[in-house]
């Protein structure tokens, strides 16, 4: 029979080996987690602390001056930038990955090409937008720098975008709804509007906002084709330049350091507020997924 | 008459696809169409090989900026690709259920910063620290790199913790009942069967890096001429057109366009790279 | 009288024969059950009789089915739909609220006035005996009900497009007793006014419910009679064999 103290002597070693010990891949994976956090925390964190006690009321001015700088006309076209670009690409996007999910037979070879071309918008460099933009929409259509030439060719940067997150959304409604449309008489077409694209609405929300990041987030492509004028676009034929552009003629300028910091902080803000919205949106679709 | 609906609906959707095709087949035309007479012009082994880019002089080597190019994309590899895969790992097998939410909203963030801040932040912060440890410019290869690094993790953090989760939990549950450490399991196991994914995660870090423009601009200094060590200047491909693109004319801005052109087939082969990664992967 | 004939019916998926040339008529106002094993095609003939195998890629039919002497195959689609109603395995209703659902139907279908949607729901949710249940509810999501009220209110909205048929393809399977209980109730109040064809898995359903049974076996119709001569006295051996559970 064993004793007492050799049981315990056991246990205390069964316990031993159950307490934490750090290893080293968990050394290795937190550092980089930190890192990246710290990274991250740190480019937010002195921007903000540089940038927002200089966020006064004249930087929200709405006419630029040169002393003022203000960041309003850029906040302003930023918006219209968007408006316009997405009134170009939601649609056609949109339009075209309904052909690909539901009219087209899978695996057929227009399916392949149109894919394929989307891959390959989707990795061309901002500034060969830009250099494009500048020949096509400024030059040969003769737009000059202006709000309808950014958002031209922005609705083609953020198409692949679209066309990706739509078809995907698209695919993800059950077939079953469908077939109950079909089942109760209804046509295609009907079944497609009724049925499927408001259920996929959710998934090509979220396709938007990714498409707005882009277009907010755009700089390169946007000098060559939207210019860099600093006030509110009057009319889509005007000069227009947005909150990146704006920030980057600031840096550029190096004068004003502080609003220069202010107006990073903004479009940081603008960030978060669009991650945020992105990610409610998010989960007011699981939700109605799972209660209806 | 609902027929008759029913196939314009159907007409109309097709060619909204097409623009996609339309699109690629306009951007190609014009660029081709405006780049290759003029690299043809002066002359292909003197574009890409030569070594002074001099457009006053008319000279137009490209190689600076290809080899500026390919040393900031291979530091922004060196420095965001282990990170960022290490995060992805850290994300999927390592990180806290309570810290999830908020990791993944600050990787949210960091992909959505536009790289203007990120230019800027390298500008006013990232150079004077090199300036102070380095007594150089601060300029430099080695800020671009650093720079790009951080700019490339959260696309490489997402794609890779795609192909993590795509790895069957069995993988993971196996290695564990066989004996293994979670460690092992990890990155002996698991890690090697998301092998091709994370390759691709870091093939697109690689054209997000390969593409970038304004943060480069903002603190690499910008000469046109090849890297002096990490502490030299450089110029890359991208800022090249976006520096010249304002003022140039006639040869000088088609030899720009040239460079667009180059860039596109560095975009196109690496898009190969993946499709054909991404073959070998389903068969 | 005969409400709905198949004659000589083949059909391929591809290359795969699932029907074997079959011959079938089912009467007017009277419950007829498919039964058969897995994969015997009693499904695939349902889904035929509405055109519903149009959706699938590859599908190939020769012979004629008739509704009301017609051949279908010359019908509007829709209009064969809106005559011939479909309830499904699984209730699926769409992301909307009851009202929705039930009145999508009488919309497609030209129905605009509000007064008269909101007649046509009432009588649908009536008529499938759910109306208690939900009429203080209507515009609440209809996704938030129970398998058992779902699959009730897929029956109500195939009977507000006011067909007089009911394909009904194993409306049971995926519900608790009690809602089998229910359903099977409904189903045989209804068929005062509509003929049902009704594809299920149970032999005890059919002998519960089903004026005549049809029994499929890989493909081909072996008899099909009244229930309870199918049931007790069957005139082919693979009948007596699947009756007898001898094979499933």
């Amino acid at each position: 029979m064993k004793s007492l103290t050799e049981d315990h002597r056991m246990v205390k070693k069964i316990q031993s080996k159950k307490r934490k010990r750090i290893s080293f891949g968990q050394i290795v994976v937190w550092t980089s987690a930190l890192l990246t956090v710290g990274i991250a925390l740190a480019i937010v964190g002195i921007i903000f602390w540089k940038g927002i006690p200089y966020l006064t009321p004249s930087l929200f001015a709405w006419t630029y001056t040169s002393d003022n700088v203000s960041l309003m006309p850029a906040l302003v076209n930023t918006l219209l930038m968007l408006v316009v670009s997405l009134s170009i690409a939601l649609p056609v996007g949109v339009a075209g990955s309904v052909y690909l999910v539901e009219y087209a037979a899978p695996g057929n070879r227009f399916v392949h090409l149109v894919n394929l071309m989307v891959d390959t918008l989707a990795g061309i460099p901002s500034i060969v937008y830009g250099l494009f933009g500048a020949l096509f929409f400024v030059q040969f259509f003769g737009m000059g720098l202006s709000l309808l030439a950014g958002a031209l060719t922005l609705s083609i940067m953020v198409l692949p975008t679209i066309m990706k997150t739509t078809q995907e959304a698209l695919r993800e409604v059950p077939a079953l709804y469908r077939e109950g449309s079909y089942g109760l008489g209804a046509g295609k077409l009907r079944t497609i509007t009724k049925i499927v694209l408001p259920a996929a609405l959710p998934g090509i929300l979220s396709g938007a906002i990714l498409a707005a990041g882009r277009v907010f987030g755009e700089s390169a492509a946007l000098i060559f084709t939207a210019g860099t004028l600093a006030q509110v676009a009057g009319s889509v034929t005007d000069s227009a330049r947005t909150m990146a552009v704006h920030l980057y003629a600031l840096s550029q300028e190096g004068l004003f350091l502080n609003e220069t910091y202010a107006s990073a902080a903004v479009l940081i803000v603008v960030v978060l507020l669009m991650n945020g919205l992105a990610s409610w949106l998010a989960k007011k679709a699981e939700r109605r997924r799972e209660h209806g | 008459m609902s027929a008759w609906k029913e196939n314009g609906a159907k007409r109309m959707f097709q060619m909204a696809a097409g623009m996609a095709v339309v699109a690629v087949f306009m951007i190609c035309g014009f660029l081709f169409a405006n780049g290759l007479p003029a690299i043809h012009e002066i002359g292909w082994l003197n574009f890409l090989f030569g070594q002074v880019w001099r457009p006053g002089a008319e000279q137009f080597g490209i190689f600076p900026m290809i080899v500026g190019t390919g040393v900031v994309t291979l530091g922004a590899l060196v420095v965001g690709a282990p990170v960022g895969v290490l995060c992805a790992v850290f994300l999927v097998y390592y990180c806290p259920k309570q810290l999830q939410a908020p990791m993944k909203a600050i990787v949210n963030l960091m992909a959505g910063i536009p790289s203007v801040v990120y230019g800027f932040f390298g500008l006013v912060v990232l150079i004077p620290l090199l300036r102070h440890w380095t007594q150089t410019s601060g300029m430099s290869v080695l800020a671009a790199a650093i720079l790009l690094g951080i700019m490339i993790v959260p696309t490489i953090i997402s794609v890779s913790e795609t192909a993590l989760h795509a790895v069957p939990q069995t993988v993971y549950e196996g290695a564990l009942a066989l004996g293994a450490t979670k460690d092992r399991a990890v990155f002996f196991t698991v890690l090697p069967a998301a092998g091709s994914g994370i390759f691709c995660a870091i093939v697109l870090g690689l054209g997000r890096a390969v593409g970038e423009t304004m943060a480069i601009m903002m603190v690499a200094g910008n000469q046109a001429v090849l890297p002096n060590g990490l502490l030299g200047g450089v110029r890359t491909l991208t800022s090249n057109i976006a520096m010249e693109m304002g003022y140039a004319a006639d040869l000088h801005r088609q030899a720009l366009i040239g460079t667009a052109v180059v860039l596109f087939g560095m975009i196109l082969a690496m898009n190969a790279l993946m499709a054909w990664v991404k073959r070998r992967i389903a068969s | 009288m005969d409400k709905i004939k198949v004659e000589g019916l083949n059909l391929f998926y591809g290359s795969y024969q699932a029907l074997k040339s079959i011959d079938l008529t089912i009467r007017a106002r009277e419950i007829t059950a498919l039964i058969g094993p897995s994969g015997c095609g009693k499904s695939t003939l349902l889904k035929s009789i509405n055109r519903m195998n149009d959706l699938v890629e590859g599908c190939r039919l020769e012979g004629t089915i008739e509704v009301d002497g017609r051949n279908i195959a010359d019908l509007d689609v829709n209009g064969l739909r809106k005559q011939v109603g479909m309830v499904f395995q699984k209730p699926n209703l769409f992301p909307m609220s009851i009202y929705d659902n039930i009145a999508y139907g009488p919309r497609t279908h030209g129905v605009k006035n509000k007064k008269e949607l909101d007649r046509i729901v009432e009588r649908s949710l009536r008529q499938a005996a759910i109306w208690d249940e939900v009429k203080d509810n209507l515009k609440k999501s209809a996704l938030a009900l129970s398998g058992g009220q779902q699959q009730r209110l897929c029956i109500a909205r195939a009977l507000a497009i006011e067909p007089d048929v009911l394909l009904m393809d194993e409306p049971t399977s995926a519900l608790d007793p009690i809602s089998t209980a229910k359903v099977e109730q409904l189903v045989q109040t209804l068929k005062k006014e509509y003929t049902i064809v009704i594809v299920t898995h149970n032999m005890q359903q059919a002998l519960r419910i089903a004026d005549r049974t049809a029994f499929f076996l890989q493909g081909e119709l072996v008899e099909c009679d009244q229930t309870d001569v199918i049931f007790n006295s069957p005139s082919d051996a693979r009948t007596e064999d699947y009756i007898r559970g001898r094979f499933g």
